[in-house]
């Protein structure tokens, strides 16, 4: 079923009869090539670009509840690329390249709006190191610009700019970012990896890995046991308790992050607008709901809910950044469980188990990396070797000492 | 969540800084045998467990003392706490 504003039509004047489920819902096969664990964003594009991209079949994507039903459905939806390292830059421009053909792609409107992202700064060490990195994302490929006070100010007029104790002086501006629709990726990933003949298997956790003499041989689910050659964990949030089931400990913990959304609101936020002096970050839906979210709650956390002072944190950092936030009313408040690692940047790599592949450690900013993250994962999948843009994210980079630190705290999750 | 001080009872949570798994105070021995591999998995690894966790909370707004606390990760339900030095006079976290 090809989507097509033709097609849109010739429903409409037929009733909207002929519209058909997304994807089968079919039984599992005993035996897979590849067996993707989790259906969320990350896991659905790997099987999409695995049978894609690099041509594999016998595919199944296992996931204990419905698709997209964690963080690809709780995130805030911003992707951007202005990202510093260069183990991390090249692979999030990567990222926003895949994000900018991602509809033409796979057919399926995930509301792509390259509305852009403003990281405001306010002291000037702030904006030398912003003037760095927008340099670093320059020389990958990105875009960036530097704006002075007053060119935020024709940009977002409401912020607070009498504020003493944190006045604005610039901000970096990445034009290309922006936001997209966070359940249309999941389910745009879905419908063309079905289409391809990946087979989705939803309700279907997965409670044990089969591995014999060093190399996995299939998984055992809730819906009985799965052989495949290949296993891929992409299951942020769970990895450690997944990969407990082959015996081995992560440099991860799980923690909680909170996202908040007001009631709907006439346009009023260009774009992203990220608050330099505390962590709070904004946009707008489409719906006219302002989309925000800040810190997280700083504990370990599987919970999928957090905690009242955080909340308290992150609307602190919304009136100190834009007063008139206080006027608007929230609607809803929710939390996600994620992969903290222990340098803030995320794992896409073989582990010592044979045939046994890792996606995980996304900590806050999985979202953005959905395209790109897919498609490096199934590129490990499908050759064995790492994309090109993936190469850092090693597994043993922290006993190598070759950790990719953006914020440079250390072995700290809770801080990064 | 309020967190039940050994010392001064109910307090809330706010007061404290988290750190991490208490396993952190079983600090491996610098000088022994493959001590590089020892510090490479005591300073990255994590057994990060959905149910108990025991784990270090700093009273940095109250007494600066350092507590275990025993807490479920799926429930946020704190089922206990311990000055961190008692723990680690009797032999450590684990």
């Amino acid at each position: 079923m090809h989507f097509s504003g033709l097609r849109v039509i010739r429903e409409a004047l037929t009733g909207h009869k002929g519209w058909k489920p997304l994807w089968r819902n079919p039984e599992p096969q005993p035996a897979y090539d590849y067996i993707i664990v989790g259906g969320g964003g990350h896991g659905l594009a790997t099987a999409y670009y695995l049978a894609k991209a690099f041509g594999r079949a016998r595919i199944a994507v296992l996931e204990k509840s419905w698709l997209g039903s964690g963080n690809v459905g709780r995130n805030t939806t911003i992707i951007r690329s202005n990202y510093l390292l260069p183990g991390n830059e090249p692979f999030y421009e990567f990222s926003m390249k895949l994000w900018e053909g991602l509809e033409q792609e796979f057919n399926f409107n995930a509301m792509v709006s390259q509305r852009g992202i403003l990281n405001l700064c306010h002291t000037d060490a702030q904006r030398d190191a912003y003037r760095r990195r927008g340099n670093a994302m320059l020389l990958a490929g990105a875009d960036a610009e530097l704006l002075d006070r007053e060119g935020v100010r024709a940009m977002a007029p409401f912020l607070n700019f009498d504020n003493a104790r944190f006045p604005i002086k610039g901000g970096l501006l990445q034009r290309r970012a922006g936001t997209a629709r966070h359940d249309g990726v999941a389910w745009g990933y879905a419908r063309g990896a079905d289409m391809q003949g990946v087979d989705l298997i939803q309700n279907c956790e997965v409670t044990g890995l089969r591995i014999k003499a060093g190399r996995v041989c299939g998984v055992e689910t809730t819906r009985g046991p799965i052989a495949a050659g290949k296993v891929g964990v992409a299951v942020a949030g769970a990895s450690s308790r997944v990969m407990a089931m082959a015996g081995m400990r992560l440099p991860i913990e799980s923690h909680v992050l909170q996202a908040f959304v007001t009631e709907g609101l006439k346009p009023t936020i260009p774009g992203v607008i990220t608050f330099g002096a505390g962590h709070f970050y904004v946009s707008q839906s489409d719906k006219g709901g302002l989309v925000f979210g800040g810190d997280i709650d700083g504990y370990n956390s599987y919970a999928q809910r957090g905690n009242l002072p955080v909340i308290e944190d992150v609307t602190e950092g919304g009136m100190a950044l834009m007063p008139m936030i206080g006027r608007a009313r929230l609607l809803r408040v929710w939390g996600g469980a994620i992969d903290m690692s222990m340098d803030g940047s995320p794992i896409i790599d073989r582990t010592p188990v044979e045939g046994l592949y890792l996606n995980a450690g996304w900590c806050y900013g999985g979202f953005k990396a959905t395209p790109a993250s897919g498609y490096a994962f199934a590129h490990l999948l499908a050759t064995g070797r790492p994309h090109e843009t993936a190469a850092a994210y090693r597994l043993d980079r922290f006993a190598r000492g070759h950790v990719i630190d953006e914020k440079g705290v250390g072995a700290q999750p809770n801080l990064h | 969540m309020l967190i039940p001080h050994p010392l001064l009872g109910l307090r809330d949570a706010q007061e404290f800084t988290y750190l991490g798994d208490a396993a952190l105070l079983n600090r491996p021995d610098g000088m022994a045998e493959g001590a590089e591999a020892a510090f490479a998995e005591y300073v990255y690894l994590r057994d990060n467990p959905a149910g108990l966790h025991r784990e270090l909370w700093f009273h940095e707004q109250g007494d600066r003392s350092w507590l275990v606390v025993t807490r479920d990760t799926t429930t946020h339900q704190i089922l206990g706490a311990e000055l961190a030095r008692d723990v680690k006079l009797k032999g450590g976290a684990a």
